[in-house]
């Protein structure tokens, strides 16, 4: 049998898997609880439209989706907060729109290849030592923002007007919220695929809230549920020579359904 | 010491709001004095929230100002002062993963200010406010598996984990049961006596409001203030409403 261990490649993808599995379900919680599931989904693809420039201009890819998707949740916050496009308008504008653009770049680029698939559905094989230094600073960036604003992300995604009341600058934590979005979908690429990034955002999440507990430890348990899932996939998927990003996500749908069975009896 | 009721805390002048072309208050003018307990009461639509969110500054009026505790509401910075309860147990979302103590540590957070957390201070005083409310014993409930009359009484003590010298209410009776009822208009009287806060209550229930009340502002679209909310009901109403139905239906929802 292969030893998982025995491949560099497949330990940074461990290790990046794990930095993401801390990550994504903690901004899924107030994506989930603000209503805000289909950023996510959105910034993913924008960010589609980063990796094909990245291809196009020999940059690595990471950076130039970091790039593209803090630029559009900007432009999608101000258009939502200025109310003059639906909020899923603009989701849907900017879904359709940078996909659009991914493609044309994508053809200019000389067609696709394995290299923009493994990006589309995430694979381990994806990650470079220097991937795992900018997931890891990324990480820890999005971890002590969220840290230093915990409470005011609590108070807002409860009741905004009551925090807007008592002083909180809301305004500007919408941005930093939706631009931590950004950072993490872009992070999360290499393992998880641009295709499949919202599900490790909300699956976890939408999974612990079924036990109706405090909003720590409903945090403390997506946690679990969302490492349990990346490891148990990059290992399923290791062995059986599966998609990683698809696994991944399957065996946090399974975890999501046995909580709702449970929550039944 | 007893309570200063002259003093202007919150001062509203020539405000008027519209939304696109409709007029929803115009020229209101009011004065809220500390220690008052002001019911703000008028038929659905007529613009009694629109006010409270001006007043609050959640709204910009298209037309006059807000002064509070003297500051200009724009500038206004000591948010502690301001607690508010919300038209919230009818709208907020059940599933929502808080305990009671939770959303009650709320109230403090704005006072604590950004890159602190709560400190021991901070939770002494939440669970004081939550002991005001009766509500200790149930601190570690969900809040989303309270009755509508709990979950009020946490929302009160959310407000009063922030020390504030006025609350605002907006229909805090909704979805609350008569029982309940009865339990908080106690606890209000409480609040406005002992504690000395003022309290401006927003309310379409004129008949439970009146008996409540020591000061009460009729709005429907313009304002009348009246301190003796009694007289109010045998004088004025009938002239605002043209009718005796207290209840009454104003095609103007926001």
């Amino acid at each position: 049998m292969l030893d998982i261990f025995q491949y560099g490649f497949a330990i940074r993808g461990l290790e990046a898997g794990i930095i993401i599995g801390m990550i994504a379900p903690l901004i899924g919680m107030f994506l989930v609880l603000r209503r805000y599931s289909l950023i996510a989904d959105t910034l993913a693809h924008v960010s589609l439209a980063g990796i094909a420039v990245g291809f196009l201009f020999q940059i690595n890819p990471i950076v130039t989706a970091m790039v593209s998707t803090v630029l559009s949740s900007v432009v999608i916050e101000r258009l939502r907060s200025s109310k003059k496009v639906y909020g899923e308008s603009a989701l849907a504008i900017f879904l359709s729109g940078s996909l659009a653009l991914a493609v044309v770049l994508i053809s200019l680029a000389h067609g696709f290849n394995v290299g923009l698939l493994n990006y589309l559905f995430g694979s381990i094989v994806t990650v470079k030592q220097m991937d795992l230094y900018i997931i890891g600073g990324l990480g820890a960036v999005v971890a002590g923002v969220l840290y230093l604003f915990y409470k005011e992300l609590v108070y807002i995604s409860f009741d905004e007007e009551s925090a807007q009341v008592s002083g909180i600058p809301t305004r500007m934590i919408n941005t930093l919220l939706i631009i931590l979005s950004a950072l993490t979908v872009s992070l999360s690429i290499p393992i998880v695929g641009v295709l499949l990034i919202s599900a490790l955002m909300v699956i976890p999440v939408v999974t612990a809230l079924q036990f109706r507990r405090s909003f720590m430890k409903t945090i403390v348990i997506a946690e679990l549920i969302s490492i349990f899932s990346v490891v148990a996939g990059i290992f399923v998927s290791f062995y059986l020579n599966l998609s990683t990003g698809g696994t991944i996500v399957l065996i946090s749908l399974v975890v999501f359904v046995v909580s709702l069975l449970l929550r039944r009896r | 010491m007893p309570v200063d009721h002259t003093k202007n805390i919150i001062e509203v002048e020539g405000v008027s709001f519209a939304y696109n072309e409709d007029l929803v208050l115009e020229k209101v003018n009011l004065n809220i004095h500390k220690g008052d307990y002001l019911g703000v009461i008028g038929p659905n639509g007529g613009g009694k929230t629109t006010l409270i969110k001006i007043m609050l500054g959640l709204l910009e009026p298209s037309a006059g100002s807000v002064r509070m505790f003297g500051q200009e509401i724009r500038d206004f910075k000591d948010r502690s002062k301001i607690g508010y309860v919300p038209q919230k147990v009818i709208n907020f979302d059940v599933n929502f993963p808080a305990t009671v103590y939770e959303v009650v540590a709320m109230g403090r957070y704005g006072k604590r200010g950004l890159f602190k957390s709560l400190g021991k201070d901070d939770k002494k005083i939440v669970n004081e406010s939550l002991k005001q409310v009766e509500m200790y014993e149930f601190r570690d409930r969900i809040i989303g598996d309270l009755s509508g009359g709990q979950q009020q009484r946490v929302f009160i003590a959310r407000a009063l984990a922030g020390q504030p010298e006025v609350i605002f209410l907006d229909e805090p009776m909704a979805g609350v049961d008569v029982l309940a009822q009865d339990q908080f208009y106690q606890l209000l009287k409480r609040l406005n006596h002992e504690l000395e806060i003022t309290l401006v209550f927003i309310s379409h229930d004129i008949e439970a409001v009146v008996n409540e009340v020591t000061e009460i502002a009729f709005v429907n679209r313009s304002l009348s203030y009246d301190d003796d909310p009694k007289n109010f009901v045998k004088g004025d109403l009938e002239r605002l409403y043209g009718d005796k139905k207290f209840i009454h239906h104003h095609h103007e929802h926001a």
